[in-house]
């Protein structure tokens, strides 16, 4: 490869050089914990405790096996490292069915209040009177905002929610004596977590045929539902995972009602209709919201997410416990058993954390602030859609939802695939969008720019991406497979952590 | 609104561009009755000013564990935070990035899940940790789930006291299975693990040994949970099991009125593809350099599907990275010199309580925490004590659990007694 940095040749190195190490201006080479000189103290200064005495039954243990640096090392090893991470605040972040929208530090601040941070989950009630009313007030927002009014906060994340999910349909039917239905529908073009979700609920999954559309349609439907009567639900995404809403989804949502289904709504994808369009409008009994995707609480680099859950009034009595409630005399409280509930999901009651921000985020937007975020972000989608559209294969004609579907059909004839497309975003410093999802259709990109994109890197974005379908055009296509260049690492070797997996680190083998 | 850059000069060029009138065009395809009618019954965009005053209004209706003495635990403990952790996590690029999964532009993120792992690893005793869980009590419940697929059996024992909400969430889930039995006692051939608490709820310290000859003779999975992570670095590693799982909330992580916090999950090698959970392994890039990446992901829903080995999709990711940043400034002696201060602080509040001939003592050992049963119901006695200032501790039926840490003072020591003195008359 053709690289402008000079490379260090460490088998020719004078003695001590070593320890000048491959580091070139600002691309710090960072070690890992262990590689530092152990110092003498760690960087918490406590005292050891004058009057000790072993009331464990146990020996008191000798290694940990824990490194050992102070404080300037620390901040500096995690703030080096974080330099090679990419996030929203970096940069463009058109990650499909992800929702990348901006992260608003008031929410991190409001989360961090004393009142909140510092409460203790297991208080008496009475002393947590601003935690439960806060919690009710999310509920009770959600449930507006939904359609569905009755709102659970328990589950700590997407997948986690769709399994109380699917939880609450599965107990309904269990106390209707509906034993023989076993069976969930997803169409093909469903999240992973989906099946997986129903499989673990103890369900087998049947799959709707969507391929050719990209939509369900009640014929595919028909096929899949069959007679009804083993089918407990259907699990369903809308706006579905090709960006498009669901044309046919009453008449599907009264036939699956019909035959005595639930309908599941897998709420990914809600930020194309927060504050216009209400699921329990459209057959909708049971979804889950992603607090982390509509209602902008950090990914935080792969969590903590937070899953609550939204169900019809007839639904209620099956939903997790704690749920909070309000007591005649005005008060809140927190309600821990009820009979026909689903149970516990969690420890505790939820990821609280999320809920202040998630509750932060729509007072800030309001009624107004929330509609005026979806319109926008349909709109920022489909603008892509249409500027690419000459350029890249549609597989879907629009109008999209939230975020638009391409795939590298046009390009893979010329031998640039949807990977190397994605490594060029990043080499041109754009987190790719989600990539070979969904798995119907061959090549995905699927792009969602969100709301809070402003319009001068959206633009670039399509720039880039026209360019590159240019350039494929022309057959310039030998860079495609070399890009990522420029970032702090080039494409990985993941069969060699797949087939020798390394999984910590060991101070024998960095010794051999 | 404050967080939408498009001006109406864009959204008119957009539309334009589009080929539409206007945005309402954009959603035809839904139908009309699952429109709002004009907007949600919600209030209008506030400012940020009007925002904070809305949630400090919440915030100070709550006692807070810097009010008073506090000695509530009971799986959530609370604890000194040094000030870097929280400047780091607030670090943009870990702070709004995604899950690692374009690993050239991610290397923060994985390099710090492999620290998490390593650590994680380390301490517990196992071969292997994953990225973490949702918290401890859903990690006990994928254990259990694990356990099931690796031994092929359905039905679970529980030893000892497990934490209720643990024991609540196994529920509920199996409850998935008709077929499976919990029940406490000893391991049998019909089991597919048998889960052990230390120290248990009630704050005592368990010998494995002989659960680990119990679980031999039957092929039953030995599964530790630990909800006060801060204990093994006193307590020996429970190396002895097949699986170690449990809460690092006092890592790094505020109580925050029960999560987010951190469930960590570790395993012996030979079950290593029955794990749940995202797994972070070494590997190198194009150009030799070593890198991280998320690996081993055949187990997982977003490949497997229907298959995969648990329908988890996220971890803890900056919940993680709290915990591995509060731990690189513990260091090996700084965390096992917290886990003295802990022992010591609680030894301190038991034999401050020995004297007092009205409770008695139930722990014989102890780690941070221990039960005191008092002569009455314990939950009017706690708040009763709340009036003292005091919050006392984890009331059940005429069981008082308590917790000290390195926050408890000699005087929160003191105060507790006098006011627990008072309150019992």
């Amino acid at each position: 490869m053709d690289s402008t940095v000079e490379k260090v040749d460490f088998t020719h190195m004078n003695e001590g050089e070593h320890a000048i190490g491959p580091q070139r201006g600002l691309n710090y080479e960072t070690k890992l914990l262990w590689e530092y000189e152990r110092t003498d103290d760690p960087a918490v200064d406590f005292e050891e405790p004058s009057s000790f005495r072993n009331r464990t039954g146990l020996d008191e243990r000798k290694e940990l096996g824990l490194p050992q640096v102070k404080e300037p090392t620390v901040v500096r090893h995690f703030v080096r490292l974080s330099t090679k991470n990419y996030g929203i605040d970096n940069g463009f972040f058109p990650l499909g069915s992800c929702t990348m929208k901006h992260n608003p530090r008031l929410n991190e601040k409001m989360a961090r209040l004393a009142g909140f941070a510092h409460v203790h989950p297991e208080q008496p009630v009475e002393t947590v009177q601003g935690a439960l009313e806060l919690m009710y007030d999310l509920q009770h927002t959600l449930g507006e905002l939904t359609g569905l009014p009755a709102v659970s906060l328990a589950p700590a994340a997407g997948a986690h929610g769709e399994l109380a999910g699917m939880m609450v349909i599965k107990r309904a039917h269990e106390l209707a004596g509906n034993t023989h239905k076993t069976v969930v529908l997803c169409p093909d073009s469903a999240h992973g977590t989906n099946p997986a979700t129903a499989v673990t609920c103890g369900y087998t999954v049947r799959t709707i045929d969507t391929k050719g559309t990209g939509r369900l349609t009640v014929e595919a439907f028909k096929e899949a539902l069959g007679d009804g009567k083993d089918v407990a639900g259907m699990m369903v995404t809308n706006p579905n995972t090709c960006g498009l809403f669901e044309t046919e989804i009453l008449e599907i949502a009264n036939m699956l009602h019909e035959a005595g289904g639930y309908f599941y709504c897998d709420g990914a994808n809600f930020n194309a209709l927060v504050g216009n369009i209400r699921p329990g409008d459209f057959g909708v009994d049971v979804m889950h919201l992603n607090l982390h995707k509509t209602f902008s609480t950090p990914h935080g680099g792969g969590g903590p997410g937070s899953g609550p859950i939204c169900v019809t009034s007839d639904l209620a009595q099956f939903l997790p416990v704690p749920h909070v409630k309000k007591t005649q005399h005005g008060t809140y409280d927190l309600e821990r058993e009820r009979d026909h509930s689903l149970g516990r999901m969690k420890g505790f009651h939820g990821q609280f954390g999320m809920h202040v921000r998630a509750l932060t985020y729509i007072l800030s937007h309001g009624a107004d602030g929330l509609k005026q975020a979806s319109q926008d972000a349909v709109l920022s989608a489909n603008y892509i859609m249409a500027k690419l559209k000459n350029h890249y294969h549609v597989p879907f004609e629009g109008p999209c939802m939230h975020e638009c579907l391409l795939t590298d059909k046009k390009q893979k004839e010329q031998g640039v695939s949807t990977l190397d497309i994605a490594k060029g975003l990043v080499e041109y410093g754009i987190h790719p969008m989600t990539v070979y999802f969904p798995l119907t259709v061959q090549g995905a990109m699927l792009i969602e720019p969100t709301e809070t994109e402003p319009k001068q890197e959206v633009d670039r974005f399509i720039a880039i991406m026209t360019r590159f379908a240019k350039q494929t055009e022309i057959g310039d296509t030998e860079i495609f497979h070399d890009y990522p260049l420029s970032t702090p690492r080039r494409r990985l070797d993941e069969v060699k952590a797949a087939r020798q997996p390394k999984l910590k680190y060991s101070a024998a083998e960095q010794d051999e | 609104m404050r967080y939408l850059p498009l001006t109406n000069k864009d959204r008119a060029e957009m539309l334009d561009t589009i080929g539409v009138k206007d945005v309402n065009a954009l959603f035809k395809d839904v139908p009309k009755q699952a429109f709002v009618d004009g907007s949600v019954n919600l209030p209008n965009q506030k400012s940020e000013l009007e925002v904070e005053r809305i949630m400090g209004e919440y915030a100070n209706q709550n006692i807070t564990a810097g009010d008073g003495p506090f000695f509530l635990g009971a799986g959530c403990y609370y604890h000194h935070v040094p000030a870097s952790v929280d400047y780091i996590i607030q670090r943009s690029e870990f702070l709004t990035a995604y899950t690692p999964y374009q690993p050239e532009i991610a290397q923060g993120t994985l390099q710090v899940i492999f620290e998490f792992q390593s650590m994680i690893a380390g301490l517990t005793g196992q071969d292997v940790a994953n990225a973490s869980m949702y918290d401890g009590a859903t990690a006990t419940t994928e254990a259990a789930l694990m356990a099931q697929r690796v031994t092929k059996r359905r039905n679970i024992k529980i030893s000892g006291v497990l934490h209720p909400d643990y024991r609540k969430v196994l529920d509920s889930y199996m409850k998935n299975f008709g077929d499976v039995v919990i029940a406490e006692g000893e391991p049998t051939e019909e089991d597919a693990c048998v889960i052990v608490q230390t120290p248990d709820f009630y704050g005592n310290v368990q010998k494995l040994e002989k659960l680990r000859a119990a679980c031999d003779k039957t092929g039953v999975l030995l599964v530790v949970v630990v909800t006060e992570i801060v204990s093994l670095g006193l307590l020996p590693a429970p190396r002895c099991a097949d699986i170690v799982c449990g809460e690092g909330q006092s890592i790094g992580l505020p109580m925050s009125y029960g999560g987010p916090h951190l469930g960590f999950f570790a395993a012996k090698e030979k079950y290593l593809r029955q794990m749940p959970g995202r797994l972070c392994g070494e590997t190198v890039d194009a150009e030799g350099r070593r890198s991280f990446v998320l690996t081993l992901n055949t187990r997982e829903q977003h490949i497997r599907r229907e298959k995969a080995t648990s329908n988890i999709c996220t971890n803890q990711g900056l919940c993680a990275l709290a915990f591995t940043v509060h731990m690189a400034l513990l260091g090996e002696d700084g965390f096992k010199r917290l886990a003295r201060i802990n022992h010591e602080r609680a030894g301190k509040l038991y034999d401050a309580l020995t004297a007092f001939k009205k409770v008695k003592l139930l722990n014989k050992t102890f780690f941070n925490e221990f039960t005191i049963e008092l002569p009455k119901d314990a939950a009017p006695v706690v708040e009763a004590m709340v009036d003292e200032g005091v919050m006392a501790g984890y009331a059940h039926q005429n069981k008082l659990i308590v917790a000290a840490t390195e926050m408890t003072s000699d005087a929160d020591i003191e105060h507790f007694v006098q006011s627990l003195e008072a309150c019992l008359g």
